[in-house]
Protein backbone atom coordinates (compact mmCIF):
# COMPACT_ATOMS: atom_id res chain seq x y z
CA UNK A 1 0.00 0.00 0.00
CA UNK A 2 3.12 2.17 1.10
CA UNK A 3 4.65 1.67 -1.95
CA UNK A 4 1.54 2.17 -4.23
CA UNK A 5 1.12 5.56 -2.59
CA UNK A 6 4.91 6.54 -3.04
CA UNK A 7 4.69 5.56 -7.12
CA UNK A 8 1.64 7.69 -7.07
CA UNK A 9 3.66 10.30 -5.35
CA UNK A 10 6.42 10.11 -8.23
CA UNK A 11 3.76 9.87 -11.06
CA UNK A 12 2.35 13.31 -9.63
CA UNK A 13 5.34 14.98 -9.37
CA UNK A 14 6.51 14.05 -12.43
CA UNK A 15 3.37 15.20 -14.30
CA UNK A 16 3.80 18.37 -12.58
CA UNK A 17 7.27 18.67 -13.84
CA UNK A 18 5.77 18.45 -16.94
CA UNK A 19 4.50 22.04 -16.92
CA UNK A 20 8.31 23.03 -16.60
CA UNK A 21 8.95 22.07 -20.41
CA UNK A 22 7.64 24.12 -23.13
CA UNK A 23 7.96 27.76 -24.68
CA UNK A 24 7.57 29.66 -21.52
CA UNK A 25 9.84 28.13 -18.97
CA UNK A 26 13.07 29.12 -16.92
CA UNK A 27 14.14 24.88 -16.74
CA UNK A 28 14.16 25.05 -20.37
CA UNK A 29 16.73 27.44 -21.57
CA UNK A 30 16.57 28.60 -25.37
CA UNK A 31 19.44 31.02 -25.25
CA UNK A 32 22.82 31.71 -23.47
CA UNK A 33 21.65 33.88 -20.71
CA UNK A 34 18.82 31.32 -19.81
CA UNK A 35 21.44 28.83 -20.24
CA UNK A 36 23.95 30.37 -17.64
CA UNK A 37 20.98 30.46 -15.01
CA UNK A 38 19.60 27.34 -15.57
CA UNK A 39 23.30 25.68 -14.46
CA UNK A 40 23.80 27.63 -11.79
CA UNK A 41 20.41 27.16 -10.03
CA UNK A 42 20.35 23.51 -10.57
CA UNK A 43 23.78 23.10 -9.25
CA UNK A 44 23.17 25.92 -6.12
CA UNK A 45 19.70 23.43 -5.97
CA UNK A 46 22.15 20.45 -5.72
CA UNK A 47 25.26 21.74 -4.06
CA UNK A 48 22.42 22.69 -1.06
CA UNK A 49 20.82 19.45 -1.22
CA UNK A 50 24.04 17.87 -0.26
CA UNK A 51 24.90 20.22 2.71
CA UNK A 52 21.37 19.07 3.82
CA UNK A 53 21.43 15.61 3.88
CA UNK A 54 24.63 15.77 5.48
CA UNK A 55 23.64 17.84 8.45
CA UNK A 56 20.97 15.57 8.45
CA UNK A 57 22.62 12.84 8.66
CA UNK A 58 24.87 14.57 11.35
CA UNK A 59 21.63 15.18 13.41
CA UNK A 60 19.74 11.41 13.28
CA UNK A 61 23.17 9.34 13.68
CA UNK A 62 23.89 10.89 17.34
CA UNK A 63 20.60 10.51 17.93
CA UNK A 64 19.89 6.86 17.08
CA UNK A 65 22.94 5.93 18.84
CA UNK A 66 22.82 6.04 22.66
CA UNK A 67 26.16 7.19 24.47
CA UNK A 68 26.66 5.45 27.18
CA UNK A 69 27.57 7.43 30.07
CA UNK A 70 30.72 8.32 31.16
CA UNK A 71 31.67 6.52 34.54
CA UNK A 72 32.82 9.42 35.71
CA UNK A 73 31.12 12.62 34.14
CA UNK A 74 33.68 15.07 35.64
CA UNK A 75 36.47 13.77 34.35
CA UNK A 76 38.78 15.46 31.47
CA UNK A 77 38.11 13.36 28.47
CA UNK A 78 40.83 15.15 26.10
CA UNK A 79 40.50 13.08 23.32
CA UNK A 80 36.96 13.31 23.24
CA UNK A 81 37.22 16.96 23.17
CA UNK A 82 39.95 17.47 20.62
CA UNK A 83 37.65 14.95 17.91
CA UNK A 84 34.21 17.33 18.84
CA UNK A 85 36.17 20.25 18.02
CA UNK A 86 37.88 19.20 14.98
CA UNK A 87 34.30 18.12 13.45
CA UNK A 88 32.98 21.71 14.72
CA UNK A 89 35.91 23.47 12.79
CA UNK A 90 36.06 20.93 9.52
CA UNK A 91 31.99 21.91 9.11
CA UNK A 92 32.88 25.89 9.57
CA UNK A 93 35.73 25.62 7.21
CA UNK A 94 33.61 24.02 5.09
CA UNK A 95 30.92 26.18 5.18
CA UNK A 96 33.25 29.25 4.35
CA UNK A 97 34.58 27.54 1.05
CA UNK A 98 31.02 26.56 -0.15
CA UNK A 99 29.64 29.62 0.04
CA UNK A 100 32.62 31.47 -1.09
CA UNK A 101 32.75 29.21 -3.74
CA UNK A 102 29.06 29.97 -5.03
CA UNK A 103 29.39 33.73 -4.50
CA UNK A 104 32.68 33.36 -6.97
CA UNK A 105 29.98 31.13 -9.00
CA UNK A 106 26.97 33.39 -9.30
CA UNK A 107 30.04 36.80 -9.62
CA UNK A 108 31.18 34.69 -12.81
CA UNK A 109 28.03 33.92 -14.21
CA UNK A 110 26.93 37.44 -14.06
CA UNK A 111 29.96 38.42 -15.89
CA UNK A 112 29.07 36.19 -18.91
CA UNK A 113 25.18 37.22 -18.30
CA UNK A 114 26.89 40.87 -19.01
CA UNK A 115 29.15 40.18 -21.78
CA UNK A 116 25.87 38.57 -23.97
CA UNK A 117 25.14 41.79 -25.86
CA UNK A 118 28.38 43.66 -25.75
CA UNK A 119 28.17 43.86 -29.39
CA UNK A 120 24.71 43.78 -30.01
CA UNK A 121 23.33 45.16 -33.53
CA UNK A 122 19.97 45.47 -33.25
CA UNK A 123 18.38 47.89 -30.64
CA UNK A 124 14.95 46.90 -29.51
CA UNK A 125 13.03 49.61 -27.07
CA UNK A 126 9.99 48.02 -25.44
CA UNK A 127 7.46 49.89 -23.30
CA UNK A 128 5.00 48.70 -20.91
CA UNK A 129 1.27 49.51 -20.91
CA UNK A 130 -1.21 48.80 -18.91
CA UNK A 131 -1.99 45.84 -20.23
CA UNK A 132 0.54 45.72 -23.47
CA UNK A 133 3.98 46.42 -24.83
CA UNK A 134 5.13 49.00 -27.21
CA UNK A 135 8.03 47.71 -29.30
CA UNK A 136 10.08 50.18 -31.22
CA UNK A 137 12.96 49.19 -33.34
CA UNK A 138 15.78 51.74 -33.61
CA UNK A 139 17.84 52.62 -36.60
CA UNK A 140 20.33 55.09 -38.04
CA UNK A 141 17.52 55.68 -40.47
CA UNK A 142 14.76 57.47 -39.13
CA UNK A 143 12.46 55.93 -41.50
CA UNK A 144 13.55 52.49 -40.87
CA UNK A 145 12.00 52.97 -37.26
CA UNK A 146 9.45 50.87 -36.50
CA UNK A 147 6.98 50.36 -33.63
CA UNK A 148 4.79 47.31 -33.33
CA UNK A 149 3.23 45.85 -30.35
CA UNK A 150 3.16 42.53 -28.12
CA UNK A 151 5.49 40.41 -30.65
CA UNK A 152 9.17 41.23 -30.42
CA UNK A 153 10.94 39.49 -33.57
CA UNK A 154 14.63 38.68 -33.38
CA UNK A 155 17.19 37.66 -35.51
CA UNK A 156 18.20 34.16 -33.75
CA UNK A 157 21.65 33.44 -33.16
CA UNK A 158 22.41 37.44 -32.47
CA UNK A 159 22.45 39.40 -29.69
CA UNK A 160 19.42 42.32 -29.22
CA UNK A 161 19.68 45.30 -27.21
CA UNK A 162 16.37 46.05 -24.94
CA UNK A 163 15.75 49.34 -23.58
CA UNK A 164 12.91 48.91 -21.26
CA UNK A 165 10.92 52.02 -19.85
CA UNK A 166 7.64 52.31 -19.05
CA UNK A 167 4.60 55.20 -19.31
CA UNK A 168 2.13 54.36 -16.35
CA UNK A 169 3.44 51.78 -13.66
CA UNK A 170 6.15 49.29 -12.85
CA UNK A 171 6.23 46.33 -15.04
CA UNK A 172 8.91 43.53 -15.54
CA UNK A 173 10.11 42.18 -18.86
CA UNK A 174 10.29 38.12 -18.53
CA UNK A 175 10.97 35.96 -21.47
CA UNK A 176 12.17 32.73 -19.05
CA UNK A 177 13.48 30.66 -21.81
CA UNK A 178 16.11 33.12 -22.94
CA UNK A 179 16.84 35.34 -20.29
CA UNK A 180 15.97 36.98 -15.98
CA UNK A 181 13.76 39.33 -15.61
CA UNK A 182 14.07 43.05 -15.54
CA UNK A 183 11.39 45.93 -14.23
CA UNK A 184 10.20 48.23 -17.10
CA UNK A 185 10.07 51.55 -14.96
CA UNK A 186 8.49 54.98 -15.52
CA UNK A 187 11.13 58.00 -16.20
CA UNK A 188 14.15 55.16 -15.96
CA UNK A 189 15.81 53.25 -18.77
CA UNK A 190 16.84 49.59 -18.11
CA UNK A 191 19.20 47.78 -20.22
CA UNK A 192 18.63 43.79 -21.10
CA UNK A 193 20.99 42.10 -23.25
CA UNK A 194 19.17 38.51 -25.28
CA UNK A 195 19.56 35.96 -27.36
CA UNK A 196 17.96 33.28 -28.55
CA UNK A 197 19.90 30.25 -30.10
CA UNK A 198 17.96 28.79 -32.25
CA UNK A 199 14.96 29.92 -34.26
CA UNK A 200 11.55 29.51 -32.35
CA UNK A 201 8.52 31.25 -30.43
CA UNK A 202 9.21 31.90 -26.94
CA UNK A 203 6.45 33.54 -24.74
CA UNK A 204 7.44 36.51 -22.33
CA UNK A 205 5.05 37.79 -19.09
CA UNK A 206 5.18 40.56 -17.39
CA UNK A 207 6.11 39.17 -14.17
CA UNK A 208 5.84 42.60 -11.78
CA UNK A 209 2.37 42.82 -10.13
CA UNK A 210 0.73 45.92 -12.67
CA UNK A 211 -3.01 46.06 -11.74
CA UNK A 212 -6.16 44.06 -12.73
CA UNK A 213 -5.10 42.46 -15.97
CA UNK A 214 -1.34 42.23 -15.10
CA UNK A 215 -2.23 38.19 -15.70
CA UNK A 216 -3.21 38.75 -19.27
CA UNK A 217 0.52 41.00 -20.42
CA UNK A 218 2.11 38.64 -22.39
CA UNK A 219 4.35 38.90 -24.73
CA UNK A 220 5.98 36.73 -27.40
CA UNK A 221 9.61 36.74 -28.22
CA UNK A 222 10.05 35.19 -32.71
CA UNK A 223 13.21 34.42 -33.16
CA UNK A 224 14.04 33.80 -37.10
CA UNK A 225 17.31 33.57 -39.28
CA UNK A 226 18.47 36.69 -40.26
CA UNK A 227 17.22 36.96 -43.27
CA UNK A 228 13.66 36.16 -42.78
CA UNK A 229 13.72 39.09 -40.06
CA UNK A 230 14.94 41.81 -42.47
CA UNK A 231 11.81 40.71 -44.50
CA UNK A 232 9.41 40.52 -41.80
CA UNK A 233 10.81 44.23 -40.78
CA UNK A 234 10.47 45.29 -44.74
CA UNK A 235 7.60 43.96 -44.64
CA UNK A 236 5.92 45.73 -41.13
CA UNK A 237 7.66 49.12 -42.37
CA UNK A 238 5.09 49.23 -45.16
CA UNK A 239 1.47 51.07 -44.84
CA UNK A 240 -1.33 49.32 -44.06
CA UNK A 241 -3.04 46.98 -46.88
CA UNK A 242 -5.75 49.18 -48.67
CA UNK A 243 -9.55 47.45 -48.07
CA UNK A 244 -10.03 45.28 -51.04
CA UNK A 245 -13.83 44.24 -50.25
CA UNK A 246 -16.49 46.91 -50.19
CA UNK A 247 -17.14 45.98 -46.69
CA UNK A 248 -13.08 46.47 -45.72
CA UNK A 249 -13.76 49.52 -46.96
CA UNK A 250 -17.07 50.39 -44.55
CA UNK A 251 -14.69 49.43 -42.17
CA UNK A 252 -12.06 51.33 -42.68
CA UNK A 253 -14.13 54.49 -42.90
CA UNK A 254 -15.83 53.75 -39.72
CA UNK A 255 -12.49 52.98 -38.06
CA UNK A 256 -11.62 56.79 -38.82
CA UNK A 257 -15.10 58.37 -37.52
CA UNK A 258 -15.84 56.26 -34.42
CA UNK A 259 -13.40 56.37 -31.41
CA UNK A 260 -10.81 53.75 -32.65
CA UNK A 261 -9.15 56.31 -33.98
CA UNK A 262 -9.30 58.46 -30.66
CA UNK A 263 -6.15 55.95 -29.51
CA UNK A 264 -5.17 53.84 -31.94
CA UNK A 265 -2.34 54.11 -35.29
CA UNK A 266 -2.55 52.42 -39.17
CA UNK A 267 0.05 53.42 -41.14
CA UNK A 268 -1.05 55.24 -44.23
CA UNK A 269 -4.26 56.13 -43.26
CA UNK A 270 -5.08 59.30 -41.21
CA UNK A 271 -5.04 57.57 -37.88
CA UNK A 272 -2.35 58.43 -35.75
CA UNK A 273 -3.16 57.77 -31.64
CA UNK A 274 -0.14 56.11 -30.19
CA UNK A 275 -1.96 55.49 -26.87
CA UNK A 276 -2.85 52.03 -27.69
CA UNK A 277 -0.96 49.58 -29.78
CA UNK A 278 -0.24 50.40 -33.48
CA UNK A 279 -2.55 48.25 -36.01
CA UNK A 280 -1.02 48.97 -39.15
CA UNK A 281 -0.59 45.03 -39.65
CA UNK A 282 -1.99 43.96 -36.56
CA UNK A 283 -3.53 40.17 -38.53
CA UNK A 284 0.26 39.45 -39.04
CA UNK A 285 0.72 38.81 -35.26
CA UNK A 286 -0.07 35.97 -33.68
CA UNK A 287 -2.41 36.81 -30.74
CA UNK A 288 -4.41 39.67 -29.78
CA UNK A 289 -4.61 41.75 -26.82
CA UNK A 290 -1.34 41.07 -25.45
CA UNK A 291 -1.30 37.42 -25.75
CA UNK A 292 -4.99 36.84 -24.56
CA UNK A 293 -6.47 35.65 -27.35
CA UNK A 294 -5.11 34.02 -30.67
CA UNK A 295 -5.70 35.86 -33.85
CA UNK A 296 -9.19 35.02 -35.31
CA UNK A 297 -12.11 36.88 -37.21
CA UNK A 298 -14.25 35.65 -34.39
CA UNK A 299 -11.52 36.42 -31.66
CA UNK A 300 -11.37 39.82 -33.30
CA UNK A 301 -15.09 40.57 -33.12
CA UNK A 302 -15.57 39.45 -29.35
CA UNK A 303 -13.28 41.68 -28.36
CA UNK A 304 -14.35 45.03 -29.72
CA UNK A 305 -17.42 44.30 -29.34
CA UNK A 306 -16.71 43.82 -25.14
CA UNK A 307 -12.99 44.46 -24.28
CA UNK A 308 -14.37 44.74 -20.88
CA UNK A 309 -15.68 40.82 -21.28
CA UNK A 310 -11.95 39.79 -22.16
CA UNK A 311 -9.91 41.77 -19.91
CA UNK A 312 -12.40 43.57 -17.57
CA UNK A 313 -10.63 47.02 -16.64
CA UNK A 314 -8.55 47.46 -19.39
CA UNK A 315 -8.61 50.74 -20.94
CA UNK A 316 -9.98 50.13 -24.09
CA UNK A 317 -13.64 51.27 -23.68
CA UNK A 318 -16.82 49.34 -24.95
CA UNK A 319 -17.85 51.63 -27.95
CA UNK A 320 -21.52 51.64 -29.65
CA UNK A 321 -21.42 49.53 -32.58
CA UNK A 322 -24.18 47.90 -34.81
CA UNK A 323 -23.74 44.39 -35.64
CA UNK A 324 -23.08 45.29 -39.30
CA UNK A 325 -20.69 48.31 -38.11
CA UNK A 326 -18.78 45.53 -36.06
CA UNK A 327 -17.88 42.95 -39.00
CA UNK A 328 -17.15 45.95 -40.86
CA UNK A 329 -14.23 46.68 -38.71
CA UNK A 330 -13.37 43.02 -38.18
CA UNK A 331 -13.50 42.63 -42.03
CA UNK A 332 -11.19 45.69 -42.76
CA UNK A 333 -8.93 44.75 -39.66
CA UNK A 334 -8.61 41.25 -40.44
CA UNK A 335 -7.36 42.23 -43.94
CA UNK A 336 -3.81 44.31 -42.13
CA UNK A 337 -1.61 41.68 -42.84
CA UNK B 1 -18.88 43.30 28.42
CA UNK B 2 -15.77 42.63 27.06
CA UNK B 3 -16.74 40.29 24.05
CA UNK B 4 -19.59 42.88 23.19
CA UNK B 5 -16.47 45.27 22.58
CA UNK B 6 -14.73 43.18 20.68
CA UNK B 7 -17.51 42.24 18.63
CA UNK B 8 -18.30 46.09 18.32
CA UNK B 9 -14.79 46.22 17.18
CA UNK B 10 -14.92 43.59 14.38
CA UNK B 11 -18.10 45.43 13.18
CA UNK B 12 -15.93 48.67 12.45
CA UNK B 13 -13.12 46.96 11.30
CA UNK B 14 -15.06 45.15 8.45
CA UNK B 15 -17.29 48.25 7.92
CA UNK B 16 -13.79 49.64 6.64
CA UNK B 17 -13.99 47.51 4.01
CA UNK B 18 -16.75 49.17 2.37
CA UNK B 19 -15.02 51.09 -0.69
CA UNK B 20 -16.41 52.51 -3.87
CA UNK B 21 -17.48 50.59 -6.40
CA UNK B 22 -15.49 50.67 -9.41
CA UNK B 23 -17.98 49.93 -12.60
CA UNK B 24 -15.36 49.08 -15.47
CA UNK B 25 -17.87 47.56 -17.59
CA UNK B 26 -19.93 50.78 -17.53
CA UNK B 27 -23.64 50.77 -20.24
CA UNK B 28 -22.17 52.62 -22.87
CA UNK B 29 -23.14 49.83 -25.36
CA UNK B 30 -26.83 50.92 -24.86
CA UNK B 31 -26.17 54.51 -26.83
CA UNK B 32 -25.03 57.55 -26.03
CA UNK B 33 -26.43 59.96 -23.77
CA UNK B 34 -28.82 62.37 -26.00
CA UNK B 35 -29.92 64.40 -22.87
CA UNK B 36 -31.30 68.03 -24.31
CA UNK B 37 -28.72 70.17 -22.39
CA UNK B 38 -28.76 73.94 -23.41
CA UNK B 39 -26.41 75.11 -25.51
CA UNK B 40 -27.05 78.63 -24.42
CA UNK B 41 -28.53 80.36 -21.38
CA UNK B 42 -30.46 82.44 -23.16
CA UNK B 43 -34.13 81.93 -23.70
CA UNK B 44 -36.97 84.00 -24.26
CA UNK B 45 -38.52 84.50 -20.65
CA UNK B 46 -35.72 83.74 -18.40
CA UNK B 47 -33.54 81.31 -17.77
CA UNK B 48 -34.84 77.38 -18.84
CA UNK B 49 -34.14 74.66 -15.93
CA UNK B 50 -31.03 72.75 -16.84
CA UNK B 51 -32.13 68.81 -16.94
CA UNK B 52 -30.00 66.75 -15.20
CA UNK B 53 -28.67 63.31 -15.95
CA UNK B 54 -28.40 60.83 -13.50
CA UNK B 55 -24.71 59.59 -15.10
CA UNK B 56 -23.63 63.11 -13.89
CA UNK B 57 -24.71 62.52 -10.31
CA UNK B 58 -22.77 58.87 -10.69
CA UNK B 59 -19.36 60.16 -11.87
CA UNK B 60 -18.98 63.68 -10.47
CA UNK B 61 -17.86 61.84 -7.17
CA UNK B 62 -16.13 58.56 -7.98
CA UNK B 63 -12.70 58.44 -7.78
CA UNK B 64 -12.53 55.65 -10.39
CA UNK B 65 -13.98 57.79 -13.42
CA UNK B 66 -11.95 61.22 -12.04
CA UNK B 67 -8.51 60.00 -12.34
CA UNK B 68 -10.32 57.82 -15.75
CA UNK B 69 -10.97 61.26 -17.13
CA UNK B 70 -7.93 63.11 -16.23
CA UNK B 71 -6.01 60.11 -17.95
CA UNK B 72 -8.26 60.68 -21.15
CA UNK B 73 -7.27 64.41 -20.96
CA UNK B 74 -3.83 63.70 -21.54
CA UNK B 75 -4.47 61.18 -23.79
CA UNK B 76 -6.95 63.02 -25.83
CA UNK B 77 -4.48 66.24 -26.31
CA UNK B 78 -6.48 68.55 -24.39
CA UNK B 79 -3.87 70.55 -23.45
CA UNK B 80 -3.38 71.08 -26.67
CA UNK B 81 -5.37 74.22 -26.46
CA UNK B 82 -6.32 74.55 -22.82
CA UNK B 83 -2.56 73.54 -21.46
CA UNK B 84 -3.54 71.26 -18.48
CA UNK B 85 -6.26 73.49 -17.64
CA UNK B 86 -4.35 76.69 -17.48
CA UNK B 87 -5.66 77.73 -20.77
CA UNK B 88 -3.93 78.58 -23.62
CA UNK B 89 -5.72 78.68 -27.19
CA UNK B 90 -8.31 77.68 -25.34
CA UNK B 91 -10.00 78.82 -22.17
CA UNK B 92 -8.43 77.96 -18.83
CA UNK B 93 -10.40 75.27 -16.42
CA UNK B 94 -9.18 75.66 -13.41
CA UNK B 95 -10.91 78.96 -12.45
CA UNK B 96 -14.04 80.20 -11.36
CA UNK B 97 -15.26 81.38 -14.66
CA UNK B 98 -17.22 79.12 -16.94
CA UNK B 99 -18.84 80.51 -20.05
CA UNK B 100 -21.32 77.65 -20.50
CA UNK B 101 -21.98 76.96 -16.60
CA UNK B 102 -20.10 74.78 -14.49
CA UNK B 103 -22.58 71.81 -14.13
CA UNK B 104 -21.57 68.47 -15.54
CA UNK B 105 -24.06 68.25 -18.19
CA UNK B 106 -23.13 71.85 -19.59
CA UNK B 107 -19.40 70.39 -19.66
CA UNK B 108 -20.58 67.12 -21.24
CA UNK B 109 -22.36 69.38 -23.81
CA UNK B 110 -19.54 71.06 -24.31
CA UNK B 111 -17.61 68.27 -25.24
CA UNK B 112 -19.99 66.05 -27.08
CA UNK B 113 -21.67 68.80 -29.17
CA UNK B 114 -18.58 71.27 -29.22
CA UNK B 115 -18.71 75.27 -28.76
CA UNK B 116 -18.29 78.23 -30.97
CA UNK B 117 -15.17 79.53 -31.58
CA UNK B 118 -12.84 76.37 -31.52
CA UNK B 119 -14.21 73.59 -29.37
CA UNK B 120 -14.91 70.78 -31.66
CA UNK B 121 -17.61 68.19 -31.29
CA UNK B 122 -16.14 64.50 -30.27
CA UNK B 123 -20.18 63.17 -30.85
CA UNK B 124 -18.45 60.49 -32.87
CA UNK B 125 -15.02 60.57 -31.39
CA UNK B 126 -15.30 59.63 -27.91
CA UNK B 127 -17.94 56.63 -26.18
CA UNK B 128 -20.27 58.64 -24.06
CA UNK B 129 -18.90 57.22 -20.40
CA UNK B 130 -15.68 58.18 -21.35
CA UNK B 131 -17.69 61.90 -22.16
CA UNK B 132 -18.51 61.90 -18.64
CA UNK B 133 -15.11 60.50 -17.21
CA UNK B 134 -13.64 63.53 -18.91
CA UNK B 135 -16.30 66.24 -17.81
CA UNK B 136 -15.73 65.29 -13.87
CA UNK B 137 -12.10 65.18 -14.38
CA UNK B 138 -12.93 68.86 -16.32
CA UNK B 139 -14.70 69.92 -12.99
CA UNK B 140 -12.49 68.62 -10.56
CA UNK B 141 -9.51 71.21 -11.99
CA UNK B 142 -11.52 74.45 -10.21
CA UNK B 143 -12.02 72.20 -7.08
CA UNK B 144 -15.58 71.07 -7.93
CA UNK B 145 -15.03 67.70 -6.85
CA UNK B 146 -14.62 66.40 -3.49
CA UNK B 147 -10.85 66.62 -2.38
CA UNK B 148 -11.20 62.75 -1.11
CA UNK B 149 -12.39 61.90 -4.89
CA UNK B 150 -9.91 63.62 -6.79
CA UNK B 151 -6.90 62.42 -8.55
CA UNK B 152 -4.48 62.88 -6.05
CA UNK B 153 -0.98 62.09 -8.05
CA UNK B 154 0.68 63.64 -11.34
CA UNK B 155 2.21 61.08 -13.23
CA UNK B 156 4.37 64.17 -14.96
CA UNK B 157 5.69 67.62 -14.17
CA UNK B 158 2.40 69.76 -13.90
CA UNK B 159 2.15 73.08 -13.56
CA UNK B 160 -0.19 73.32 -10.93
CA UNK B 161 -0.74 70.85 -7.71
CA UNK B 162 -2.58 67.71 -7.96
CA UNK B 163 -6.48 67.81 -8.15
CA UNK B 164 -7.20 67.14 -4.58
CA UNK B 165 -5.09 70.05 -3.50
CA UNK B 166 -6.34 72.19 -5.79
CA UNK B 167 -8.20 75.41 -3.93
CA UNK B 168 -11.89 74.06 -2.79
CA UNK B 169 -14.13 75.93 -5.69
CA UNK B 170 -16.44 77.47 -3.04
CA UNK B 171 -14.00 79.55 -1.20
CA UNK B 172 -11.48 79.71 -4.00
CA UNK B 173 -8.80 79.00 -1.56
CA UNK B 174 -9.54 82.09 0.71
CA UNK B 175 -10.45 81.48 4.69
CA UNK B 176 -14.47 81.58 4.60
Amino acid sequence: MKRLASIAFAAAIALFLQGCAGWQSALDPKGPAASELAWLIWFFTGLCAVVWVLVMAALAVPLMMRSRERLEPLVLDAGADNRKLRVVMTAVGLTAVILVGLTLLSFFANRTLAAIGSDAALTIRVTGHQWWWEVRYEDATPSRILTTANEIHIPAGEPVRLLLTSTDVIHSFWVPSLSGKLDLIPGHMNVLDIKADKPGVYRGQCAEFCGAQHANMGTFIIAEPRAEFEAWWNDQLQPAAAPTSDEAKTGEDLFLKRPCVMCHKIGGTPAGGTVAPDLTHVASRQTLAAGTLTMSRGNLAAWIADPQGVKPGSHMPVVDLSGDELNAIVAYLEGLK
Amino acid sequence: MKPAAMLLLAILAVAACQREERDTRPQSALGSGEQPTPVTTLEPGGQRPSPTDNKAASFEANAFHLSEGKRLFGWFNCSGCHANGGGGMGPALMDEKWIYGSSMESIHATIRDGRPNGMPSFRDKIPDDQIWELAAFVRSLSGNAPSSAAPSRNDDMMVHPSENRMPDAATLGKSP
